[in-house]
Parts: C-alpha cells; sequence; structure tokens
C-alpha cells in the first residue's frame, strides 16, 4: 500500500488545531480569562492566610502551577470530547470513518490535538500570571513531563467522553460530575497536607493529585509526594486509557455500527 | 478481472429488524450499476458495510478483492462514498472541506484535482464560502466532491441528487459519466428511476433485505414488457383486481401483457356498466419494472 495512505493521520490533526484555531476567542482567551479571575480571587483573600510547604511558599506562587495545569487539564478534555460528540450529532464523523485512518491514527491525532490545545492555554496563563511577579521554574523537565502527560490523559479522557455520549447532556454529565471533581479535589488551590488525615489517604486515589503535585514539583523542587512516584503513577494511568480508548475504537464502539 | 465489489451472503439485523439477509452482489470493474428497492429495503446498510461503517453479521464485503474487515485500509482508499445525509463540518471552507478529506487519504498538493471537481461540480465560486452558508443542493455537490477527492476507483453515490436542481443534476451526471468512461465503477442508489434507467447498464432491486431482481437494463425492461393502464373508472369488474399495481382514490394503475389485453379490458369495463372517467398507456419504464417487481414480492 502507497506510505502516503497512511499519514492520514496528520491531517486529521491539522483539523483538529484548525478547528480550535479558528474560535481561538472561545477556545484559548476565555479558560485565560477564567484562570486569571482565579488567581485575582484566591491569591487576595487567602494569600495572608494559608501556609504552604512551612512557609516556603508564598500561597499565590503555589497557585499559579496548579491554575496552569488545571487549565491544562480542562482545555485538553474539552477538546477532543467537544470535537467528536459535534461530529457525532452533526454526522459529519463519516468523514473521518470512510478514509483509512486506523484506530491508532484516530488515536493520536484527536490526543494530540487535545494536548496542543491545553499546552496553549497553560501557556498562557502562565504568562498572564508572569504579571504578580516572576516564578522560576526549578525543574522545567519534571514540569514538562506532567504537563504533557496530563494533557494525554485528558485528552484521552476527552475522547472516552466523545465516543461514550450520544448527546451534549451526557458529556456535560461526565465533565461535572468526574473531571470537575477530580480536579478541585486534587490540590489545585491546597497542599493534600492541609486537609485532615482521611481526605489526605482518599486524595491518593485521585489520579489528578499526582499530575497537579509533579507539575508543582516542577516549580518550586517540593511536593506533597515524591515526584518519581507521581510519575509512575501518572504514566500507568495514562497506559490504561490509552489501551482502553484503542479497544473502543477498534471495536468502533458507538461510532460504527 | 478482479471484481470492483463483490458481496457474500452478507446479513446484517438491527434489533428486531433484519437489514439484510443472505446477500450476494458482484459488480464488475467499470461497470455503471444501479441498487434499487423502496425505503428500508437496506440499501444504505449494504452501502454501509461495503464502506466500514456497519458490521455484517455473517458473510463477507470485497473492494477490488480487498476486503472490508481485514484489510480496509486498501478497501477504503479504493472506495468513495457519497453518503445520503446532508452532512457538513461548519467550521471550514468548501476548499477546506475537500483539501482536508484529501489529507486523510494521505494525499497532499491535490490542488489542480481539487480545482477540477470544483468546476466540475459548479462550485469555484463558492471555493472560499464557509459550509455553513452553502444552499442545500451545494452542500450536496460538495459531499459528491469529497467523495471523489482521492480518485477512487470505485464510487458509491447514495441518492447524490437528492434537493440538486435539474440543471445541475445533468452537469453532474455528465460530470459522472465522464468518470465512468475513464473506468471508474459507479454505483449509484435513487429514488430517481429515469435516471438509473438513463445511466445504469446493470440493476439490483433489493427488498426487506434482498435481492429480489439482478439482470442488465434491457433483460429487465424485456422481461417484463408490456403496458401499464392508468385508468380513472368508478369501478373496475373483479375479475381484473389482481392485476392492480395501484390504486389510489379511483384511479388504477394496471399491468397488462399486451394491446389485446387492453381490448379485453375495455369489454369487462362495458360489460359492467363502468363509467371511465380518464385512461391512458404507457409502455414499460424502469418505473413499471420495479413496481411489478416489488408488488410480485409483498
Amino acid at each position: 500500500m502507497n506510505a502516503a495512505f497512511r499519514n492520514g493521520w496528520l491531517t486529521l490533526l491539522y483539523k483538529e488545531l484548525l478547528r480550535f484555531w479558528k474560535v481561538s476567542f472561545q477556545t484559548i482567551l476565555a479558560p485565560v480569562l477564567s484562570a486569571l479571575l482565579y488567581l485575582l480571587i484566591f491569591s487576595h483573600v487567602l494569600e495572608s492566610r494559608v501556609s504552604i510547604f512551612d512557609g516556603r511558599v508564598g500561597y499565590t506562587a503555589f497557585l499559579v502551577p496548579g491554575l496552569v495545569m488545571m487549565a491544562v487539564l480542562q482545555n485538553a478534555f474539552a477538546n477532543s470530547s467537544s470535537s467528536l460528540i459535534q461530529s457525532k450529532i452533526t454526522g459529519n464523523l463519516i468523514f473521518v470513518l470512510l478514509p483509512p485512518l486506523s484506530p491508532l491514527d484516530l488515536y493520536g491525532a484527536y490526543v494530540l490535538g487535545a494536548m496542543v490545545r491545553g499546552l496553549v492555554v497553560g501557556a498562557g496563563v502562565f504568562l498572564v500570571t508572569l504579571a504578580f511577579g516572576p516564578l522560576a521554574i526549578l525543574h522545567p523537565l519534571w514540569a514538562l513531563a506532567f504537563a504533557l502527560l496530563g494533557s494525554a490523559i485528558l485528552g484521552t479522557l476527552g475522547l472516552i467522553a466523545g465516543i461514550c455520549a450520544d448527546k451534549f447532556e451526557q458529556l456535560a454529565a461526565f465533565q461535572n460530575f468526574l473531571i470537575m471533581p477530580l480536579t478541585f479535589l486534587s490540590g489545585v488551590f491546597y497542599s493534600i497536607h492541609s486537609l485532615p488525615p482521611f481526605w489526605q489517604a482518599l486524595s491518593h486515589f485521585n489520579p489528578f493529585f499526582y499530575m497537579i503535585d509533579g507539575f508543582r514539583y516542577g516549580f518550586f523542587g517540593l511536593s506533597d509526594i515524591a515526584p518519581q512516584t507521581s510519575l509512575v503513577v501518572v504514566c500507568v494511568f495514562c497506559a490504561g486509557l490509552t489501551a482502553l480508548t484503542l479497544v473502543l475504537l477498534k471495536r468502533g464502539y458507538k461510532l460504527r455500527h | 478481472m478482479i471484481p470492483a465489489v463483490e458481496i457474500v451472503n452478507v446479513a446484517r439485523r438491527f434489533g428486531a429488524v433484519q437489514a439484510l439477509s443472505g446477500v450476494d452482489l458482484v459488480v464488475e470493474a467499470g461497470e455503471f450499476f444501479g441498487l434499487l428497492g423502496p425505503n428500508g429495503a437496506g440499501k444504505t446498510t449494504l452501502i454501509s458495510i461495503l464502506a466500514g461503517l456497519v458490521a455484517a453479521d455473517t458473510g463477507s464485503a470485497r473492494v477490488l478483492g480487498h476486503d472490508v474487515v481485514t484489510d480496509y485500509r486498501n478497501a477504503r482508499r479504493l472506495l468513495g462514498v457519497v453518503p445520503q445525509e446532508l452532512v457538513f463540518d461548519p467550521f471550514f471552507s468548501v476548499r477546506e472541506t475537500l483539501e482536508i478529506q484529501s489529507g486523510y487519504f494521505g494525499i497532499r498538493d491535490n490542488d489542480a484535482w481539487i480545482d477540477e471537481i470544483l468546476h466540475h461540480l459548479d462550485l469555484t465560486g463558492r471555493a472560499n464560502t464557509n459550509m455553513r452558508a452553502l444552499s442545500g443542493g451545494m452542500k450536496r455537490r460538495v459531499l459528491i466532491g469529497q467523495a471523489l477527492v482521492h480518485k477512487p476507483p470505485v464510487i458509491v453515490l447514495d441518492e447524490p441528487t437528492a434537493g440538486v436542481d435539474v440543471e445541475l443534476r445533468q452537469s453532474l451526471w455528465g460530470f459522472i459519466r465522464k468518470l465512468n468512461r475513464d473506468g471508474h465503477t459507479i454505483i449509484l442508489t435513487t429514488h430517481y428511476l429515469e435516471e438509473a434507467e438513463a445511466l445504469c447498464a446493470r440493476i439490483a432491486m433489493l427488498k426487506a433485505g434482498k435481492i429480489v431482481a439482478l439482470d442488465t437494463k434491457q433483460n429487465l425492461l424485456s422481461r417484463f414488457a408490456g403496458l401499464t393502464v392508468r385508468l380513472t373508472a368508478d369501478q373496475l369488474p373483479g375479475a381484473w383486481q389482481s392485476r392492480v399495481m395501484r390504486q389510489e382514490e379511483g384511479t388504477y394503475l394496471l399491468s397488462l401483457a399486451s394491446y389485446a389485453e387492453l381490448e379485453s379490458l375495455l369489454a369487462a369495463l362495458r360489460l359492467d356498466g363502468a363509467t371511465i372517467a380518464e385512461l391512458s398507456l404507457q409502455e414499460a419504464d424502469l418505473e413499471q419494472v420495479f413496481l411489478r417487481i416489488m408488488a410480485r414480492h409483498q
């Protein structure tokens, strides 16, 4: 077979990027503004009241990586899930199903597209927060690794949600009852050491906690648990979700009859 | 020679509905083939199985020798499908839509062929218009363009002219005929039977998931040669009721074998004292053949 026919996924990736870029006001600027509002309000209210890592990190500085990662995660999820559900509901998914694209092609294109959007919005949030004062990134490779893995995981979760949902209402339920609680209870706004023992223990079952804690380690060299542990957990979670998604795509679950 | 399409014992059930029951069909390379049938006959299901959109419960389908399941990449690259539903991606212009579809097949720098498609589909002036701004007929033509953008040797057109005006329909068929002359195999489903009669050399008729007729157009027309009488009368003699193909408020569509039978019909009407309001005759065309075959398989 002509090797060129194996490169179709690059066009699907291009289409995914073009799709969110064409509505960048909604897909990039709006989430950056939301993150900025979080930072303004929480830092103003809590800066002098909350002590993080025994006072070695100010609350506003602590909040920045959490908000950046939250933006990365939420937007990666939003991109793949909204793209797929819109295509399913309007019927134009057929344009992707008719060409010779393999399950891996579909997975790669949708998830990479989601990662790019998540990382672009995350970078935007980081740039805006620099207005609150310079913030050093002590271990940029750790931060990058968790940003890449986190966006890949949420892009994959978005793909799963888009595959399983038949209507926008079901997708919203996935977002409101799974993604949002896991994100907000992952330590974006607090260190889990400030929680009672029960909630601390429970946080260890939240994979989002490891993404955000590991990402924060990249900034401060400080974290609630060892970054190596977080990396292993996040990698295993990513691999498991990837395998599940590839099985769904191979079976054509809710995509092909 | 490898057939363009080979369907062997394909069956598919959706819940309680048996959409296809053991369908066998071979379409030779280079044919202009018609797939006809009433709504719900299974045409779209059969096409969807060929395109890999629906999995068959049993049987197999091949495009130019490539199995649509085990060798789906090659099968899909050789197939172009115009879907029945009027679907589009609202984010993109006409040209972007065609370029993206071309890219899905790994074909880049396809501008010359895209320009030719736009020209033949009378869309050149709309190339940079967003899909949302197009009329239904224009969107339908873009769908046709998307199916042709990778120059597939086998082209399936599922109701391609629904909503397309007469003038453009003619130019569209001119383009499809040219593709067929250039060696592309065309499989057409349509409710416009005069289109199928004018274009298709061979025809299969589906009903309730089964092929009920499969022959050349000439054979079908000659096998069912005869007359169709459209009769509007206050009554129809009982002996002729079995010849009614369709009845609508005092108008009967009857099938006759010859002109001699017409004399018998008129005599029976006179004998019963029936009042004839209107009577017209038509020699068999594909529509009549279609109606007779469908009536026979009630």
